[in-house]
């Protein structure tokens, strides 16, 4: 096969970015949206102030493999759970859920038990993002 | 239950995932569009157009408003380019969309950018949607490149849209888009030298070839929602036109000549290179090729005489 | 050959500067302190007269919680408060809104209404104070609530002393924090700028802030440049208006941050100051010399603190703190160590604060006025500051100004690709980050971190819900027709506003209000 039909048959690894909630710091959620599409990945950014309804539907309509949710206002343990239990109500458990920004130890472990894949503090690398998005969609 | 029969009953999920198919595999795709297909080619599809910055994003969540408010049934499909070069795509037309939840399925299309994969999906996600019962379509690209351009062939009503000043209008002539209007938008029409603009339009496309429908060109400020109802009204009347044109027939043929050449074509490749490669006949030719003993053309004559 | 070293904006450093890289003429560019073109300071003895406030920004679940946290920092020794609201405050929600959920008290403190403000700031005198609230898109309504404070504890407006951010521009450009379109925006800075021009004149109406900017991944010249140019877009807004230029111009003041490159950072504040001076006495005909002189604000820079190794931070703002003494700050908040993780903990606040008090007492930098002055590095590098600013002043202009720019995604675009290649080169170890790409331990260790009660919400929700019960309903909706009316006809907003909070009428009803006549704005996706 050649390398074109190669790839038409295997299509891009599809990424939403959200930002539920109401703060508007956005420099990390676009930094790791360019990573993941430099890496070759179609990344869907919802835009600021999602609630975690629109942030599901729109990974429906989108039929995303990855949900990346940036929180920075604290409000992860109100949201994020939110947003699991949306996807779970569309039969979308099959959806890998990954959560960047600012939370505490503790609260990372709690949203690991809730069923988020990973959680990514300050200070990660986008390669370290990268990596992870596409071994835990098998294509590593 | 089939992907087909749960999209035809509405499934938001299967539509999600058949969209997912034909972007990404057509022939995995041919059964539901086999079995789709007859609920298909009903209501209106609008291709909104225009360079960057022009406002086609709020304008297509404006209109989706509008018709939304009419009682129509809205899908939007918003094809972004991919980078050349690693393929990734960011697409960030959801951005500008008002929460309107459920009631408009949107989908973000990247180009793929390799073998015209665009213009082979754009018409079956419109079948897709049509399918699942939108009636009307919004069909959004960027810029007026060729691939626009072919896109856009995929609409029954084609918007461009440009804002004032800033010589987005000389770029839009240039690339030859005049041609495929059939309404003009002058966005951000508060601005100077929105009366200008709106001018030239006008005289260009008087002195262009006289048609059935002379393309209007209308004021908006999609931001502020001002114009939008007018623009609506717009699209209705020219499919009102288009439908009692009597060389809509005509016009059906020949499109579903296009679908059926353009399937042929594909069908013909894929079965040549199959067998070509079965038989280890590919990857021989293709170094004739590359080390100039056999011309392109002669390639293909040979591959495909293999075959009989 | 050695490797070419550069600042984070890009420009390059030398390994020895002499004085022929000095273009500055000293007289005209560098002169003397306290004079034009203020290069060297704002003030003739700077910290031997009076040293910098100490201003730490404070603000967590309830008012009363805060009030509490303000007494103690006062205690401290703090001379100044700062005030930091949750996000649905900023936002324009009152806490019982859906939109709200989780975020009450979370990242600041509540404020629904003029109970909660009056709680806020009980037992303290707003006549002796001075209070700066980091409030943009909702700041008339603060601003409101907070002059009706005073005029309950009966202090007269003009002594009321105090600063409000209310800088829309650098919402729409960097920190993404808006509630109405650029144009009504702009339009509620004027109104204040005018009211308080004629009621409330010790009051910073604006502080002009480039700290956003630098937060969500600008260089320091992108800070210096697009901070000075919504600067002069709110003067132009105001001498619009029909205001005189001296009339307005003393009470605007800037908020810088302060990051980890020391030179670079202490060129961008005398930059600063040179450059404001220049355009508002040769453009804007500024006579007065208060309306010449920048004064600002600084803040250690947050987006330099890492979680891991959280101590090391410490050091970090204290080297920020440096810079922006040198630099010649009129106020100061350091960071705490732990604000990466969380709100800061008390413990970490008093270190905060303490890091301030060794710089003004015990290592004598405050007994010479700019010290680094006549640097051969430091002189080049601001004249490059000032250079690389100007550039961008012409892209602007050229562009069709500030608003222009925000809706093109101009601002956006810069800024998104300086973020992209810090983390860039942090990724590949070209910039080095103690704790992330060097000197990592294995085991890091966990420090103490602030738990927000969970039932400040519920509680806060109740309270609102209270207060909508008590009040005379039929004063509200009175109160908020004439904010309607005042929207729509172009009039002043801030009296009706005024009697709007004093009618205990929520901040989320005087937002909805407004959002119905000025509309929404959403931004387009500039990565």
């Amino acid at each position: 096969m050649t390398e074109a039909e190669e790839r038409e048959g295997t299509r891009p690894i599809r990424v939403l970015i959200g930002k539920p909630g109401l703060d508007g710091h956005d420099r990390g959620a676009k930094v790791v949206a360019r990573a993941l599409r430099d890496a070759g990945m179609e990344v869907i950014y919802t835009g600021l102030h999602q609630t975690p309804e629109e942030i599901v539907e729109a990974a429906l309509q989108e039929d995303v493999d990855v949900v990346g949710l940036s929180i920075l206002s604290g409000a992860h343990l109100t949201l994020v759970p939110a947003v699991l239990d949306l996807l779970h109500a569309q039969n979308m458990d099959d959806v890998v859920m990954v959560v960047g920004g600012i939370i505490p130890e503790e609260d990372a472990e709690e949203l690991r038990k809730l069923g988020v894949k990973a959680v990514f503090g300050p200070g990660t690398e986008t390669d370290d993002i990268v990596r992870f998005t596409r071994a835990s969609v098998g294509r590593a | 239950m089939s992907l087909g029969a749960e999209i035809l009953q509405g499934d938001r999920r299967a539509l999600a995932r058949a969209l997912t198919l034909v972007e990404s595999d057509p022939h995995a795709a041919d059964d539901i569009i086999a079995e789709v297909y007859p609920h298909t080619g009903h209501g209106v599809v609008v291709g909104i157009t225009g360079a960057p910055g022009v406002g086609k994003s709020t304008l297509v969540d404006r209109l989706a408003g509008q018709f939304l408010a009419r009682g129509r049934k809205v899908g939007i499909l918003a094809v972004d380019p991919s980078s050349p070069f690693t393929g990734g795509a960011l697409l960030g037309d959801r951005v500008r969309m008002e929460g309107r939840g459920s009631d408009v399925f949107m989908r973000s299309l990247a180009t793929r950018g390799h073998l015209g994969g665009l213009a082979r999906a754009t018409p079956r996600a419109i079948q897709l949607l049509q399918a699942f019962g939108k009636d009307l379509i919004l069909l959004e690209t960027v810029g007026a490149g060729q691939s626009e351009v072919d896109v856009m062939g995929f609409a029954d009503t084609t918007i461009i849209v440009v804002v004032p000043g800033l010589g987005d209008d000389v770029q839009a002539f240039k690339a030859g888009i005049l041609e495929i209007g059939d309404i003009f938008v002058v966005n951000k029409s508060d601005r100077p030298g929105a009366d200008q603009t709106m001018r030239e339009l006008r005289q260009m496309l008087h002195l262009g070839p006289q048609r059935a429908w002379m393309p209007p060109v209308l004021a908006a400020q999609a931001q502020q929602d001002v114009g939008v109802s007018e623009i609506a009204d717009a699209i209705l009347r020219h499919s009102e036109v288009r439908l009692t044109d009597p060389e809509q027939q005509q016009r059906r043929m020949q499109e579903a000549e296009r679908l059926v050449r353009d399937a042929l074509a594909e069908q013909l490749v894929r079965r040549v290179v199959n067998q070509s490669q079965a038989k280890g006949r590919w990857h021989e030719v293709l170094t004739e090729v590359a080390e100039r003993r056999l011309d392109p053309a002669g390639a293909a004559k040979a591959l495909h005489l293999d075959q009989e | 050959m050695a490797k070419e070293r550069r600042t984070p904006s890009g420009l390059e450093v030398k390994p020895v500067y002499r004085a022929e890289d000095v273009s500055a003429d000293p007289v005209r560019d560098i002169g003397e302190p306290g004079q034009y073109p203020y290069t060297r300071g704002i003030h003739p003895g700077m910290y031997r007269d009076r040293l910098w406030t100490m201003r730490q920004f404070a603000g967590f679940g309830t008012a009363k919680e805060t009030n509490e946290r303000f007494h103690y920092l006062l205690r401290q020794g703090q001379t100044g408060l700062s005030t930091a609201f949750d996000m649905p405050t900023l936002m324009g929600y009152d806490s019982d809104d859906s939109r709200s959920l989780g975020e009450v008290g979370r990242e600041g403190v509540a404020i629904d209404s003029l109970r909660d403000m009056e709680r806020l700031f009980q037992g303290i005198p707003l006549g002796e104070v001075s209070t700066s609230m980091t409030i943009n898109g909702p700041a008339i309504i603060l601003f409101a609530m907070y002059l009706a404070v005073a005029e309950k504890q009966g202090v007269p407006w003009a002594k009321v002393r105090g600063t409000l951010q209310a800088d829309i521009l650098k919402e729409y450009i960097a920190q993404k924090e808006w509630i109405f379109p650029p144009e009504p925006s702009m339009r509620l800075i004027v109104d204040m700028m005018e009211f308080a021009a004629k009621e409330v004149p010790q009051w910073n109406t604006i502080s002009i802030s480039g700290y956003h900017i630098r937060e969500a991944g600008s260089t320091a010249v992108q800070e210096l440049a697009f901070t000075l140019a919504d600067g002069f877009a709110y003067v132009e807004a105001a001498m619009a208006r029909g205001m005189d230029v001296d009339e307005f111009a003393p009470r605007l003041s800037f908020f810088f941050n302060s990051h980890l490159s020391f030179f670079e950072e202490i060129a961008k504040f005398r930059a600063a100051r040179r450059i404001w001076a220049r355009r508002m006495r040769e453009r804007y005909g500024a006579k007065n010399p208060r309306s010449l002189m920048m004064r600002f604000h600084t803040q250690t820079a947050g987006c330099s603190l890492t979680a891991q190794q959280p101590e090391v931070n410490i050091i970090r703002t204290a080297y920020e703190a440096l810079a922006g003494v040198l630099g010649g700050t009129q106020s100061l908040h350091t960071n705490s160590m732990d604000e990466v993780l969380s709100l800061p903990t008390e413990k970490a606040v008093t270190i905060a604060l303490r890091t301030q008090q060794v710089l003004a007492h015990e290592i004598d930098v405050t007994d010479t006025v700019d010290p680094l002055a006549g640097s051969y590095f430091i002189e080049n590098l601001t004249d490059r500051m000032e250079a690389a600013a100007e550039d961008y002043f012409r892209r602007i202009d050229e562009i069709g100004g500030v608003l222009r720019g925000i809706e093109i995604g101009f601002f956006q675009r810069e800024i998104a690709d300086a973020a992209y290649r810090y983390q860039q080169e942090i990724d590949h170890k070209e910039r080095l980050i103690v704790g992330v790409n060097a000197f990592v331990e294995e085991q890091e260790e966990r420090i103490p971190i602030l738990k927000i009660d969970p039932t400040v919400e519920r509680s806060q929700r109740d309270a609102v819900q209270a207060v909508r019960q008590e009040r005379e309903q039929a004063a509200v909706e009175a109160a908020l027709e004439g904010v309607r009316e005042a929207a729509l006809s172009g009039r002043n907003l801030m009296p009706p506003i005024l009697d709007a909070v004093r009618a205990y009428a929520t901040e989320g009803e005087i937002v909805r209000t407004m959002r119905a006549v000025f509309g929404s704005y959403r931004e387009a996706a500039v990565f």
